[in-house]
Protein backbone atom coordinates (compact mmCIF):
# COMPACT_ATOMS: atom_id res chain seq x y z
CA UNK A 1 0.00 0.00 0.00
CA UNK A 2 1.08 3.80 -0.99
CA UNK A 3 2.48 5.82 2.18
CA UNK A 4 0.06 7.96 0.95
CA UNK A 5 -2.80 6.21 1.67
CA UNK A 6 -1.99 5.50 5.55
CA UNK A 7 -1.60 9.46 6.21
CA UNK A 8 -4.71 10.73 8.22
CA UNK A 9 -5.78 13.63 6.37
CA UNK A 10 -6.86 16.26 9.67
CA UNK A 11 -9.86 17.05 7.66
CA UNK A 12 -11.90 15.98 10.97
CA UNK A 13 -9.81 15.82 13.86
CA UNK A 14 -9.28 19.42 14.50
CA UNK A 15 -13.41 19.78 15.07
CA UNK A 16 -14.86 19.12 17.78
CA UNK A 17 -17.64 16.78 17.16
CA UNK A 18 -20.29 16.35 19.98
CA UNK A 19 -21.48 12.91 21.50
CA UNK A 20 -24.94 12.92 20.51
CA UNK A 21 -23.78 13.80 16.97
CA UNK A 22 -22.01 11.07 16.96
CA UNK A 23 -24.88 8.84 18.54
CA UNK A 24 -26.91 10.24 16.12
CA UNK A 25 -24.67 8.80 13.44
CA UNK A 26 -24.50 5.10 14.66
CA UNK A 27 -28.37 5.07 15.20
CA UNK A 28 -29.05 6.07 11.77
CA UNK A 29 -26.70 4.06 10.15
CA UNK A 30 -28.11 1.27 12.41
CA UNK A 31 -31.59 1.85 11.76
CA UNK A 32 -31.16 1.99 7.87
CA UNK A 33 -29.03 -1.36 7.96
CA UNK A 34 -31.29 -2.86 10.02
CA UNK A 35 -34.29 -2.10 7.66
CA UNK A 36 -32.17 -3.37 4.74
CA UNK A 37 -31.54 -6.97 6.28
CA UNK A 38 -35.39 -7.10 7.13
CA UNK A 39 -35.83 -6.19 3.42
CA UNK A 40 -33.77 -8.98 2.15
CA UNK A 41 -35.18 -11.45 4.82
CA UNK A 42 -38.70 -11.18 3.65
CA UNK A 43 -38.06 -10.59 0.23
CA UNK A 44 -35.99 -14.09 0.57
CA UNK A 45 -37.44 -16.04 2.69
CA UNK A 46 -40.45 -17.64 0.25
CA UNK A 47 -37.28 -19.01 -2.03
CA UNK A 48 -35.81 -19.98 0.45
CA UNK A 49 -38.34 -22.26 1.75
CA UNK A 50 -39.16 -23.51 -1.52
CA UNK A 51 -35.58 -24.75 -2.28
CA UNK A 52 -35.34 -26.41 0.98
CA UNK A 53 -38.82 -28.12 0.85
CA UNK A 54 -37.63 -29.21 -3.02
CA UNK A 55 -34.32 -30.14 -1.79
CA UNK A 56 -36.22 -32.97 0.47
CA UNK A 57 -38.60 -33.60 -1.84
CA UNK A 58 -36.11 -34.55 -4.63
CA UNK A 59 -34.33 -36.43 -1.33
CA UNK A 60 -37.10 -38.64 -0.66
CA UNK A 61 -37.71 -39.22 -3.93
CA UNK A 62 -34.19 -40.82 -4.80
CA UNK A 63 -34.26 -42.88 -1.63
CA UNK A 64 -37.70 -44.39 -2.06
CA UNK A 65 -37.34 -44.95 -6.06
CA UNK A 66 -40.37 -45.26 -7.88
CA UNK A 67 -42.65 -43.78 -5.62
CA UNK A 68 -45.27 -40.58 -6.89
CA UNK A 69 -46.20 -38.77 -3.76
CA UNK A 70 -45.05 -38.17 -0.01
CA UNK A 71 -46.82 -37.25 3.43
CA UNK A 72 -45.06 -36.49 6.23
CA UNK A 73 -45.72 -38.81 9.56
CA UNK A 74 -45.09 -37.76 12.82
CA UNK A 75 -44.68 -39.67 15.89
CA UNK A 76 -46.86 -38.85 18.49
CA UNK A 77 -48.07 -40.58 21.72
CA UNK A 78 -47.11 -43.92 20.77
CA UNK A 79 -47.98 -43.80 17.26
CA UNK A 80 -47.78 -42.42 14.09
CA UNK A 81 -49.89 -39.65 12.52
CA UNK A 82 -49.77 -37.43 9.93
CA UNK A 83 -48.75 -34.12 9.96
CA UNK A 84 -46.17 -31.55 10.17
CA UNK A 85 -43.68 -32.13 12.77
CA UNK A 86 -43.20 -29.27 14.94
CA UNK A 87 -39.24 -28.71 16.12
CA UNK A 88 -37.33 -31.65 17.67
CA UNK A 89 -40.25 -33.67 16.63
CA UNK A 90 -39.46 -37.10 15.36
CA UNK A 91 -40.67 -37.86 11.81
CA UNK A 92 -40.60 -39.94 8.96
CA UNK A 93 -41.86 -39.85 4.95
CA UNK A 94 -44.11 -42.03 3.58
CA UNK A 95 -43.98 -42.83 -0.14
CA UNK A 96 -46.73 -43.72 -2.31
CA UNK A 97 -46.50 -45.35 -6.08
CA UNK A 98 -49.22 -43.72 -8.61
CA UNK A 99 -52.13 -45.97 -7.63
CA UNK A 100 -51.42 -45.06 -3.99
CA UNK A 101 -49.94 -47.99 -2.88
CA UNK A 102 -47.78 -47.58 0.39
CA UNK A 103 -43.93 -48.31 -0.82
CA UNK A 104 -41.78 -47.04 1.96
CA UNK A 105 -40.30 -44.96 4.71
CA UNK A 106 -37.53 -42.13 4.19
CA UNK A 107 -35.91 -41.89 7.50
CA UNK A 108 -34.17 -38.61 8.13
CA UNK A 109 -31.32 -39.34 10.68
CA UNK A 110 -28.31 -37.34 11.78
CA UNK A 111 -24.89 -38.07 13.83
CA UNK A 112 -21.47 -36.80 14.27
CA UNK A 113 -18.84 -37.84 10.90
CA UNK A 114 -15.03 -36.92 10.95
CA UNK A 115 -15.71 -33.40 10.71
CA UNK A 116 -18.71 -32.31 11.45
CA UNK A 117 -22.39 -33.82 11.85
CA UNK A 118 -23.87 -35.70 8.65
CA UNK A 119 -27.36 -35.66 8.10
CA UNK A 120 -28.92 -37.93 5.74
CA UNK A 121 -32.10 -39.64 4.29
CA UNK A 122 -32.41 -42.93 3.38
CA UNK A 123 -35.43 -44.92 2.37
CA UNK A 124 -36.61 -48.48 4.16
CA UNK A 125 -39.15 -50.75 2.43
CA UNK A 126 -41.16 -52.56 4.91
CA UNK A 127 -42.35 -55.38 3.02
CA UNK A 128 -38.36 -56.53 2.34
CA UNK A 129 -37.30 -55.03 5.50
CA UNK A 130 -34.82 -53.43 2.82
CA UNK A 131 -32.96 -50.05 2.69
CA UNK A 132 -33.44 -48.83 -1.19
CA UNK A 133 -31.88 -45.71 -1.04
CA UNK A 134 -29.77 -43.62 0.97
CA UNK A 135 -28.73 -39.65 -0.03
CA UNK A 136 -26.67 -37.36 2.44
CA UNK A 137 -27.94 -34.39 2.59
CA UNK A 138 -25.69 -32.34 4.52
CA UNK A 139 -21.93 -33.08 5.93
CA UNK A 140 -18.51 -31.12 6.27
CA UNK A 141 -16.15 -34.24 5.31
CA UNK A 142 -13.18 -33.75 3.49
CA UNK A 143 -13.22 -33.01 0.82
CA UNK A 144 -11.51 -35.69 -1.47
CA UNK A 145 -11.08 -37.96 1.07
CA UNK A 146 -14.40 -38.35 3.33
CA UNK A 147 -16.89 -36.21 0.95
CA UNK A 148 -16.95 -39.56 -1.43
CA UNK A 149 -19.77 -40.69 1.14
CA UNK A 150 -22.07 -38.97 -0.81
CA UNK A 151 -19.36 -38.86 -4.39
CA UNK A 152 -18.51 -42.01 -4.88
CA UNK A 153 -21.32 -43.52 -6.83
CA UNK A 154 -20.24 -47.12 -5.79
CA UNK A 155 -20.62 -46.16 -1.81
CA UNK A 156 -24.09 -44.44 -2.49
CA UNK A 157 -24.82 -47.59 -4.50
CA UNK A 158 -23.99 -50.55 -1.09
CA UNK A 159 -27.54 -48.92 0.37
CA UNK A 160 -29.88 -49.91 -2.91
CA UNK A 161 -31.31 -53.09 -1.88
CA UNK A 162 -29.13 -53.44 2.09
CA UNK A 163 -30.88 -56.03 4.49
CA UNK A 164 -31.12 -54.04 8.51
CA UNK A 165 -31.03 -57.73 10.35
CA UNK A 166 -28.77 -58.09 12.32
CA UNK A 167 -27.72 -54.83 11.67
CA UNK A 168 -25.28 -53.25 9.03
CA UNK A 169 -21.64 -54.54 9.06
CA UNK A 170 -18.78 -52.15 7.82
CA UNK A 171 -16.33 -54.15 5.53
CA UNK A 172 -12.98 -53.63 4.07
CA UNK A 173 -12.25 -55.29 0.55
CA UNK A 174 -15.58 -55.76 -1.05
CA UNK A 175 -18.89 -56.54 0.32
CA UNK A 176 -20.80 -59.73 0.20
CA UNK A 177 -23.65 -60.53 2.73
CA UNK A 178 -26.69 -58.97 1.96
CA UNK A 179 -26.36 -56.50 5.09
CA UNK A 180 -22.48 -55.69 4.61
CA UNK A 181 -21.41 -52.46 3.23
CA UNK A 182 -18.03 -52.17 1.45
CA UNK A 183 -15.53 -49.20 3.16
CA UNK A 184 -14.74 -46.58 0.79
CA UNK A 185 -10.43 -46.52 0.97
CA UNK A 186 -9.21 -43.42 2.62
CA UNK A 187 -12.91 -42.84 4.13
CA UNK A 188 -13.24 -45.36 6.28
CA UNK A 189 -13.76 -42.87 9.21
CA UNK A 190 -16.72 -41.54 7.60
CA UNK A 191 -18.21 -44.88 5.82
CA UNK A 192 -18.39 -45.72 9.56
CA UNK A 193 -20.25 -43.07 10.18
CA UNK A 194 -22.64 -43.22 7.82
CA UNK A 195 -23.37 -46.97 8.82
CA UNK A 196 -23.51 -46.07 12.59
CA UNK A 197 -25.88 -43.22 12.02
CA UNK A 198 -28.42 -45.79 10.21
CA UNK A 199 -27.91 -48.74 12.26
CA UNK A 200 -28.94 -46.06 15.34
CA UNK A 201 -32.00 -44.87 13.71
CA UNK A 202 -33.07 -48.21 12.62
CA UNK A 203 -32.60 -48.73 16.40
CA UNK A 204 -35.36 -45.85 17.32
CA UNK A 205 -37.62 -46.57 14.13
CA UNK A 206 -38.08 -49.65 12.81
CA UNK A 207 -40.18 -50.87 15.88
CA UNK A 208 -42.54 -48.03 15.58
CA UNK A 209 -42.93 -48.20 12.21
CA UNK A 210 -46.16 -50.14 10.88
CA UNK A 211 -46.65 -52.10 7.62
CA UNK A 212 -50.43 -51.93 7.21
CA UNK A 213 -49.91 -48.00 6.91
CA UNK A 214 -53.36 -46.67 8.56
CA UNK A 215 -53.79 -43.98 6.07
CA UNK A 216 -53.75 -44.70 2.41
CA UNK A 217 -53.04 -42.25 0.06
CA UNK A 218 -55.96 -40.70 -2.00
CA UNK A 219 -53.22 -39.53 -4.44
CA UNK A 220 -53.69 -35.98 -3.29
CA UNK A 221 -50.52 -36.40 -1.37
CA UNK A 222 -47.24 -33.83 -1.56
CA UNK A 223 -46.49 -34.39 -5.24
CA UNK B 1 -20.10 9.68 -21.95
CA UNK B 2 -17.08 12.14 -19.95
CA UNK B 3 -13.44 10.68 -21.88
CA UNK B 4 -11.84 9.26 -18.65
CA UNK B 5 -9.57 10.63 -17.47
CA UNK B 6 -5.72 9.21 -16.81
CA UNK B 7 -5.86 9.20 -12.73
CA UNK B 8 -9.27 7.64 -13.36
CA UNK B 9 -8.28 5.02 -15.76
CA UNK B 10 -5.08 4.45 -13.10
CA UNK B 11 -7.20 3.76 -10.19
CA UNK B 12 -9.56 1.33 -12.18
CA UNK B 13 -6.33 -0.80 -13.51
CA UNK B 14 -4.52 -1.00 -10.31
CA UNK B 15 -6.31 -3.08 -8.54
CA UNK B 16 -5.99 -6.00 -11.49
CA UNK B 17 -2.57 -6.72 -11.58
CA UNK B 18 -0.23 -3.98 -10.06
CA UNK B 19 -1.65 -3.51 -6.78
CA UNK B 20 -3.59 -7.05 -6.90
CA UNK B 21 -4.89 -7.23 -3.01
CA UNK B 22 -3.98 -10.85 -2.79
CA UNK B 23 -0.50 -11.00 -5.03
CA UNK B 24 0.75 -7.14 -4.22
CA UNK B 25 -0.87 -6.23 -0.98
CA UNK B 26 -1.57 -10.11 0.42
CA UNK B 27 -4.98 -9.29 1.96
CA UNK B 28 -8.18 -11.19 2.29
CA UNK B 29 -6.47 -13.99 2.87
CA UNK B 30 -8.63 -16.13 5.05
CA UNK B 31 -11.14 -16.27 2.26
CA UNK B 32 -8.77 -17.11 -0.40
CA UNK B 33 -7.41 -19.79 0.58
CA UNK B 34 -10.79 -21.10 2.53
CA UNK B 35 -13.22 -21.21 -0.45
CA UNK B 36 -10.92 -21.95 -3.60
CA UNK B 37 -10.88 -25.71 -4.17
CA UNK B 38 -12.95 -25.25 -6.88
CA UNK B 39 -13.11 -22.56 -9.66
CA UNK B 40 -17.07 -22.52 -8.66
CA UNK B 41 -17.16 -21.44 -5.43
CA UNK B 42 -13.91 -19.35 -5.92
CA UNK B 43 -16.40 -17.90 -9.19
CA UNK B 44 -19.00 -17.28 -6.46
CA UNK B 45 -17.16 -16.47 -3.52
CA UNK B 46 -15.25 -13.36 -5.64
CA UNK B 47 -18.95 -12.36 -6.90
CA UNK B 48 -19.94 -11.37 -3.42
CA UNK B 49 -17.18 -9.60 -2.66
CA UNK B 50 -17.22 -7.79 -5.62
CA UNK B 51 -20.96 -6.91 -4.69
CA UNK B 52 -19.77 -6.33 -0.94
CA UNK B 53 -16.87 -4.04 -1.73
CA UNK B 54 -18.75 -1.88 -4.96
CA UNK B 55 -21.71 -1.20 -2.29
CA UNK B 56 -19.83 -0.03 0.47
CA UNK B 57 -17.82 2.24 -1.36
CA UNK B 58 -20.01 4.09 -3.03
CA UNK B 59 -22.20 4.17 0.34
CA UNK B 60 -19.02 5.68 1.71
CA UNK B 61 -18.01 7.79 -0.56
CA UNK B 62 -21.31 9.18 -0.73
CA UNK B 63 -21.36 10.11 2.93
CA UNK B 64 -18.22 10.62 4.14
CA UNK B 65 -18.70 14.09 5.16
CA UNK B 66 -21.49 12.78 7.16
CA UNK B 67 -20.14 10.43 9.27
CA UNK B 68 -17.63 11.82 12.36
CA UNK B 69 -13.93 10.24 12.30
CA UNK B 70 -14.47 8.66 16.28
CA UNK B 71 -16.56 6.39 14.70
CA UNK B 72 -16.16 5.79 11.13
CA UNK B 73 -14.91 2.19 11.32
CA UNK B 74 -18.05 1.42 13.38
CA UNK B 75 -20.22 2.74 10.26
CA UNK B 76 -18.05 0.92 7.79
CA UNK B 77 -18.43 -2.27 9.42
CA UNK B 78 -22.41 -1.54 9.74
CA UNK B 79 -21.93 -0.68 5.75
CA UNK B 80 -20.32 -3.38 5.03
CA UNK B 81 -22.32 -6.24 6.94
CA UNK B 82 -25.48 -4.91 5.60
CA UNK B 83 -24.22 -5.75 2.44
CA UNK B 84 -22.63 -8.93 3.43
CA UNK B 85 -26.28 -10.15 4.83
CA UNK B 86 -27.78 -8.93 1.59
CA UNK B 87 -25.43 -11.48 -0.58
CA UNK B 88 -25.99 -13.78 1.56
CA UNK B 89 -29.68 -14.38 1.66
CA UNK B 90 -29.88 -13.76 -2.23
CA UNK B 91 -26.86 -16.39 -2.75
CA UNK B 92 -29.06 -18.64 0.09
CA UNK B 93 -32.10 -18.13 -2.60
CA UNK B 94 -30.74 -18.15 -5.83
CA UNK B 95 -28.09 -20.86 -6.06
CA UNK B 96 -28.20 -22.60 -2.15
CA UNK B 97 -26.01 -25.47 -3.75
CA UNK B 98 -22.76 -23.03 -4.01
CA UNK B 99 -24.06 -21.65 -1.07
CA UNK B 100 -24.04 -24.75 1.08
CA UNK B 101 -20.55 -25.05 -0.34
CA UNK B 102 -18.75 -21.40 1.18
CA UNK B 103 -20.88 -22.17 3.92
CA UNK B 104 -19.42 -19.87 6.87
CA UNK B 105 -16.98 -17.82 4.67
CA UNK B 106 -20.07 -15.85 3.48
CA UNK B 107 -21.08 -13.99 6.29
CA UNK B 108 -17.39 -14.26 7.26
CA UNK B 109 -16.77 -11.49 4.46
CA UNK B 110 -17.70 -8.70 6.50
CA UNK B 111 -14.06 -9.29 8.36
CA UNK B 112 -12.17 -9.41 4.87
CA UNK B 113 -9.84 -6.96 5.45
CA UNK B 114 -9.49 -6.09 1.75
CA UNK B 115 -13.35 -4.85 1.98
CA UNK B 116 -12.54 -2.33 5.40
CA UNK B 117 -9.34 -1.45 4.09
CA UNK B 118 -10.22 0.27 0.82
CA UNK B 119 -12.85 2.25 2.60
CA UNK B 120 -10.42 3.56 5.19
CA UNK B 121 -7.82 3.90 2.53
CA UNK B 122 -9.47 5.41 -0.44
CA UNK B 123 -13.21 5.82 -0.53
CA UNK B 124 -13.90 8.22 2.43
CA UNK B 125 -11.50 10.52 0.78
CA UNK B 126 -12.19 10.19 -2.51
CA UNK B 127 -15.22 11.34 -5.07
CA UNK B 128 -18.11 8.84 -5.35
CA UNK B 129 -16.68 8.13 -8.73
CA UNK B 130 -13.20 7.31 -8.25
CA UNK B 131 -14.29 5.55 -5.15
CA UNK B 132 -16.29 3.35 -7.71
CA UNK B 133 -13.49 2.59 -10.15
CA UNK B 134 -11.12 2.04 -7.63
CA UNK B 135 -13.33 -0.91 -5.82
CA UNK B 136 -14.57 -2.44 -9.43
CA UNK B 137 -10.43 -2.59 -10.13
CA UNK B 138 -9.54 -4.43 -6.96
CA UNK B 139 -12.70 -6.25 -6.53
CA UNK B 140 -12.01 -7.67 -10.10
CA UNK B 141 -8.22 -8.17 -9.05
CA UNK B 142 -9.56 -10.53 -6.35
CA UNK B 143 -11.64 -12.14 -8.04
CA UNK B 144 -9.21 -12.97 -10.92
CA UNK B 145 -6.43 -13.82 -8.09
CA UNK B 146 -9.56 -16.55 -6.67
CA UNK B 147 -9.96 -17.80 -10.27
CA UNK B 148 -6.54 -18.57 -10.46
CA UNK B 149 -5.90 -20.15 -7.07
CA UNK B 150 -9.27 -22.19 -7.71
CA UNK B 151 -8.63 -23.13 -11.14
CA UNK B 152 -5.17 -24.55 -9.91
CA UNK B 153 -6.62 -26.54 -7.34
CA UNK B 154 -9.21 -27.92 -8.89
CA UNK B 155 -7.48 -28.78 -11.73
CA UNK B 156 -4.90 -30.93 -9.81
CA UNK B 157 -6.86 -31.86 -7.39
CA UNK B 158 -10.01 -32.91 -8.97
CA UNK B 159 -8.98 -33.56 -12.26
CA UNK B 160 -11.54 -31.14 -13.29
CA UNK B 161 -12.76 -27.28 -14.03
CA UNK B 162 -15.93 -25.93 -13.45
CA UNK B 163 -16.93 -29.71 -12.69
CA UNK B 164 -15.87 -30.89 -16.06
CA UNK B 165 -13.95 -34.10 -16.28
CA UNK B 166 -10.34 -33.10 -17.83
CA UNK B 167 -8.98 -35.95 -18.18
CA UNK B 168 -10.03 -39.94 -18.48
CA UNK B 169 -10.49 -42.37 -15.58
CA UNK B 170 -6.43 -43.01 -15.57
CA UNK B 171 -5.75 -39.45 -13.77
CA UNK B 172 -5.21 -39.84 -10.69
CA UNK B 173 -6.33 -36.43 -8.56
CA UNK B 174 -3.79 -35.02 -6.10
CA UNK B 175 -6.00 -35.02 -3.17
CA UNK B 176 -3.57 -32.88 -1.62
CA UNK B 177 -4.59 -29.70 -3.87
CA UNK B 178 -8.08 -29.62 -2.60
CA UNK B 179 -6.94 -29.57 1.04
CA UNK B 180 -5.84 -26.83 2.87
CA UNK B 181 -1.99 -27.20 2.91
CA UNK B 182 -2.75 -27.24 -1.39
CA UNK B 183 -4.28 -23.84 -1.14
CA UNK B 184 -0.51 -22.80 0.42
CA UNK B 185 1.32 -24.15 -1.87
CA UNK B 186 -0.38 -22.77 -4.75
CA UNK B 187 -0.70 -19.42 -3.36
CA UNK B 188 2.89 -19.61 -2.49
CA UNK B 189 4.11 -20.38 -6.06
CA UNK B 190 1.29 -18.30 -7.56
CA UNK B 191 3.33 -15.46 -5.14
CA UNK B 192 6.59 -16.35 -6.58
CA UNK B 193 5.34 -15.94 -10.26
CA UNK B 194 4.08 -12.86 -9.68
CA UNK B 195 6.59 -11.20 -7.49
CA UNK B 196 9.09 -12.63 -10.87
CA UNK B 197 7.46 -11.25 -12.99
CA UNK B 198 7.10 -7.47 -11.10
CA UNK B 199 11.08 -7.94 -10.76
CA UNK B 200 11.49 -8.87 -14.59
CA UNK B 201 9.08 -5.31 -16.14
CA UNK B 202 11.08 -2.94 -14.13
CA UNK B 203 14.28 -4.60 -15.23
CA UNK B 204 13.31 -4.61 -18.73
CA UNK B 205 11.45 -0.63 -17.66
CA UNK B 206 15.40 0.34 -16.23
CA UNK B 207 16.65 -1.21 -19.92
CA UNK B 208 13.57 0.80 -22.38
CA UNK B 209 14.72 4.08 -20.11
CA UNK B 210 18.56 3.76 -20.36
CA UNK B 211 18.31 2.98 -24.12
CA UNK B 212 16.35 6.12 -24.46
CA UNK B 213 18.56 7.62 -22.76
CA UNK B 214 21.62 6.30 -25.26
CA UNK B 215 20.27 7.31 -27.93
CA UNK B 216 19.58 10.84 -27.04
Amino acid sequence: MKAKNIIEPGRESQTVVSASRIILTLAIAGLISGVAIVGIYEATFDTIAENRARELRDAVFTVLPGIDSMREMVYREGQLVEGKAAIEEPSVYAGYDSSGEFKGYAIPARGPGFQDTIVLLYGYRMDTGRIVGMQVLESRETPGLGDKIFKDPEFVAEFNSLEVQPGIVLVKGGSRAGNEVDAITGATISSRAVVRIINQANEKWLSKLTLQHPIRSNGKGEK
Amino acid sequence: MVKASQQEYEELIKGIWRDNPVFAQVLGMCPMLAVTNSAINAIAMGGATFFVLVGSSFLVAAFKSWIPKQVRISCFIIIIATFVTVADYTLLALIPGVHKELGAFIPLIVANCLILGRQEAFASKSTIRLALLDAIGMAAGFMLALLMLGAVREILGDGALFGIKLFGTQFEPWVIMILPPGGFLTLGLLLLLFNWLAVKRRKFLDEVIKAERGQS
